[in-house]
């Protein structure tokens, strides 16, 4: 396991804030690459804050700490630069682009990537062999590439989706949105099976959950517990199978005491 | 014509000083018509909204009735050459099309249909000689006698554009009517005029273009009947294309038969007020309409798009759906008003309007309205009016895409989806160009 280098995310203290409520309340986390960390805890403990904010979605605001990615700070960087430095988020609810074709839109993404990274614009020809690659391993309807981003799509479909831009955009962290809600078990293996392959000792992996049942796909490095706004504790994989069987409670009591 | 105001009275000696011209070019129950529809403009004048008018509350035409218009009584042509208009793309050179040059009719400019098939395509001055009982009983039969820019282009009517497709008859090929406003020195009015009569089982696609070639002012007042007789199938496409600083106030009227389909796609941009007052009567049951329209208006531009569907007869079905882009401060207003009638049982019909307002200053003023006089029934609307929004763009940032970027992929995608519903290829690719690839662009805040 790496490591052992330079964290390629360090976040310290940190503390952010929606319409003057404060959700976060002095996160700490240091990933390493090649690392998949579990972010788990009850609804409301702030995971999606995290990870959108990660991403830089602009209606929250950081009132103290910091973050840093690849040794620089990531909160100083507009959402489409931190894309760009390979920060990937995938949504919990991915947006429908009506009239935005899929293929189009995934065409502009990679092009607006390869232009930062001073590479020539993908020949469609190129383009095609390279969707057609992805879309087989997350197995979407080649007909939906035809069709506006999400637009009546299914909730296994929009996942999916979001699998197949990870697979194209290949960042270097990955932001995991409760990927696996609403989907039934043969997604949430195909999904897994996207991230997985994805998986690699130059890649680092965030994965927010509710539930632990996406683990048995993805077997996480580290599993940490958010509790109201902090990371009340952490381990390694197992922890996410003593969460599934005492629940959240089990983590509020103090210092994991049982009751 | 005592009544008559300073603003009608300009028109009113203009009509005199050409009557005798407007009377030569057809036959005189025509010429009637003309002297009927002027005493009827003097009577009703331009509307205004002070008179509790609801049709024209949101626009107000004292621009154009305070304007001074010239006509080319003469039909000069001012220069336009075959040649220039295939090569600016709004004339198809193998395409069957009447053009008409400041509301005049040219012979040189237009193509004749390759094979007529039995199908008339002439003016209506010369159609109301050779198919006299045809045009008698459908001309003005239609459109609204009680409307003063109905009547002053009745009054005017000089050639006009006239098919008949009879019954059992399919068009494989369009047939494009083009109007051309030249906008060269002298401000003109123009009064082009449609009528097309598509019989029983009859199958035919109809481009109507409204285009600008200069820069100067002018005034167009187009009135078009459309007959669409029992089962016949009509793809009727509206361009219009008209420069800034023109007047555009159109009416048209679609009477439809039993099991009959109409199908209507309106593109506009370009005036500096536009009124599109689209009128389909289903006067036949198991009858079908499908309206979809684009605007796209910016400086402080004004488009007007009145919409009404009269449900008479049962099992019809109509879909009205209509996208506006607004930027700058210009404004457009919608009045969709679905009509059904008591008879009108088992009428399935949805309107909805859809805005992008990109600019804080602009305005969309979107009143759809359904009057409903059967009991089983169908029926339902919606308008909405938004500016880009910002999740959407966060997400699409996310992807890496700066918001610039992502905003004109939004706006294309909500354009190109009327676009992409037209089902002529060249034409599709002509409104590409004409409204895609000069969309307002957005600048977001960050």
């Amino acid at each position: 396991m790496a490591g052992e280098d330079t964290p390629i995310l360090e976040i310290r203290n940190l503390h952010v804030s929606i319409q003057e409520t404060e959700i976060l309340k002095g996160v700490d986390l240091t990933v390493g690459l090649g690392e998949v960390h579990a972010i788990m805890g009850p609804n409301g403990s702030g995971k999606s804050t995290l990870a959108n904010v990660l991403a830089g979605r602009p209606e929250y605001e950081i009132t103290a700490g910091e973050i840093l990615y690849k040794d620089a700070d990531l909160t100083e960087m507009l959402p489409e630069e931190r894309a760009r430095e390979g920060v990937f988020l995938a949504f919990q609810y991915p947006v429908e682009l009506a009239g935005v074709r899929t293929w189009q839109f995934l065409k502009s993404a990679v092009d607006a990537l390869r232009e930062y990274r001073g590479e020539d614009e993908l020949s469609i020809r190129a383009f095609d062999r390279l969707v057609e690659e992805k879309r087989r391993l997350v197995e979407i309807d080649p007909e939906l590439m035809k069709r506006s981003v999400n637009e009546g799509f299914s909730g296994g479909e929009k996942k999916r989706n979001e699998v197949l831009q990870l697979a194209l955009l290949d960042p270097t962290l990955a932001v995991l949105d409760e990927t696996d809600s609403g989907l039934d078990i043969d997604a949430l293996k195909i999904v897994a099976n996207g991230v997985n392959r994805f998986r690699g000792p130059s890649k680092a992996i965030l994965l927010v959950t509710h539930y632990q049942r996406i683990l048995d796909h993805i077997n996480p490095d580290f599993v940490h517990v958010l509790i109201d706004g902090s990371i009340a504790m952490s381990g390694g994989s197992e922890l996410a199978q003593t969460l599934e069987d005492r629940g959240y409670d089990w983590v509020r009591s103090p210092a994991g005491v049982e009751a | 014509m005592a009544a008559a105001g300073s603003e009608q009275h300009r028109y009113l000696s203009t009509f005199q000083d050409v009557e005798e011209t407007l009377a030569s070019g057809g036959p005189d129950w025509l010429h009637s018509m003309r002297r009927g529809a002027v005493e009827q403009f003097s009577r009703l004048g331009f509307p205004t909204a002070r008179r509790g008018n609801e049709k024209w509350k949101y626009t107000n035409v004292a621009p154009i009735a305070r304007g001074s218009f010239g006509i080319d009584i003469e039909g000069r042509g001012n220069g336009v050459t075959r040649g220039s208009l295939i090569r600016c793309g709004h004339l198809q050179e193998d395409q069957t099309t009447l053009v008409f040059v400041d509301g005049r009719y040219s012979r040189e400019l237009s193509t004749p249909p390759k094979r007529p098939n039995g199908v008339r395509i002439a003016t209506v001055e010369e159609a109301a000689r050779s198919h006299e009982a045809l045009v008698r009983s459908h001309l003005g039969s239609y459109a609204d006698a009680e409307d003063g820019f109905t009547a002053l282009n009745t009054a005017f009517l000089q050639e006009g554009a006239f098919v008949h497709i009879p019954s059992g008859t399919t068009l494989d090929e369009p047939v494009g009517i083009l109007f051309l406003s030249t906008g060269g020195g002298d401000a003109r009015a123009s009064f082009p005029r449609v009528l097309v009569i598509a019989e029983a089982e009859s199958t035919a696609t109809i481009i109507e273009s409204y285009v600008g070639l200069g820069e100067g002012r002018c005034f167009t007042n187009s009135v078009a009947e459309i007959v669409v007789g029992e089962g016949a199938e009509i793809d009727h496409y509206r361009v219009l294309a008209e420069s800034e600083n023109a007047f555009h106030v159109a009416a048209e009227r679609v009477h439809q038969g039993a099991g009959s389909t109409f199908r209507s796609h309106a593109f506009e941009k370009g005036p500096a007020l536009g009124r599109y007052d689209l009128g389909v009567h289903i006067d036949g049951p198991e009858a079908r309409c499908d309206l979809q329209g684009l605007y796209v208006t910016t400086g402080s531009q004004h488009m007007d798009n009145l919409i009404n569907i009269d449900h008479a007869k049962p099992h019809g079905t109509s879909r009205l759906y209509y996208k506006g882009i607004l930027d700058d401060s210009s404004r457009a207003v919608f009045g969709g008003t679905v009509l059904v009638r008591r008879d009108a049982q088992k009428t399935d019909a949805q309107q909805s309007d859809k805005n992008l307002v990109l600019s804080p200053d602009a305005e969309a003023d979107s009143k759809p309205a359904l009057f409903i006089y059967a009991d089983d029934v169908k029926c339902g609307h919606g308008a909405t009016a938004g500016n880009i929004d910002r999740d959407t763009v966060f997400y699409m940032r996310s992807r890496g895409l700066d918001p610039e970027t992502a905003s004109r992929l939004l706006i294309y995608g909500f354009a190109s989806e009327i676009i992409d519903t037209v089902r002529v290829e060249r034409l599709k690719r002509r409104l590409q160009s004409l409204f895609l690839d000069s969309l307002p662009s957005h600048t977001f805040e960050l």
